[in-house]
């Protein structure tokens, strides 16, 4: 039974820490200052999701949730990726403008 | 009995992950570029949500469960480094440069994209 309790107030105290994560993670997202910077707050803020949905999936005791984390690991590791060219196509695409801007 | 051992290692579990989480937050929040921050974010934020992974598979009693999060466990370990490792070069080849205070720059003579 101690067991039990001990887990229970481990999930609490996960879950506070996990809303603080959030909380300074988006202080980050919203200061940047660049588009790497919020790309990578936003990588971190899909981890932190996955850890809160593991978090419930004990909580809870749904099984089913345990499939929606892992879900959002494929999904942000596909958006990072995404966005990551992005950036990098971005400023090719900046570069390119210019050039042309200059002869024209 | 052992069960109440695998409730024990899973809550702790929990704590020491969500620790690492929240100290990953921090060195978000505090480092001064993108180089120090993407250390921080990755091998903090990966071992935050393996832990917690990890804690459901020890206190899942249930065989396709723990299998399950073991999977995301090599998954994210996996994935993870690449992530960043493309966002950091992406970063670099868009012109963004360390801060001043880093000591060894391996792309220093990298072609710009």
């Amino acid at each position: 039974m101690t067991a039990d309790l001990f887990l229970f107030v481990s999930e609490n105290v996960a879950l506070s820490l996990l809303a603080v994560a959030v909380l300074i993670v988006l202080v980050r997202l919203f200061r940047g200052p660049t588009l790497p910077d919020r790309i990578l707050s936003l990588d971190m803020l899909t981890t932190l999701a996955i850890s809160l949905i593991g978090v419930l999936t004990l909580r809870l005791g749904v099984d089913l949730l345990l499939d929606i984390a892992l879900a959002l690991c494929l999904v942000g590791f596909v958006a990072t990726v995404a966005l990551a060219r992005y950036a990098l196509l971005r400023k090719a695409g900046q570069a390119v403008a210019a050039e042309s801007g200059g002869n024209g | 009995m052992i069960s109440s051992v695998f409730q024990y290692v899973a809550g702790s579990l929990l704590i020491l992950g969500t620790c690492f989480s929240l100290l990953a937050a921090l060195g978000l929040l505090r480092f001064p570029d993108l180089y120090t921050r993407l250390h921080a974010a990755t091998k903090a934020g990966t071992v935050g949500a393996g832990f917690v992974l990890l804690a459901i598979a020890f206190a899942s009693f249930d065989l396709s469960v723990s299998l399950r999060a073991l999977g995301g466990v090599a998954f994210i370990i996996l994935t993870s480094p690449i992530a960043a490792h493309l966002l950091a070069r992406a970063a670099y080849l868009s012109g963004e440069r360390p801060s001043n205070i880093t000591v060894v720059n391996e792309l220093e003579n990298e072609k710009q994209g």
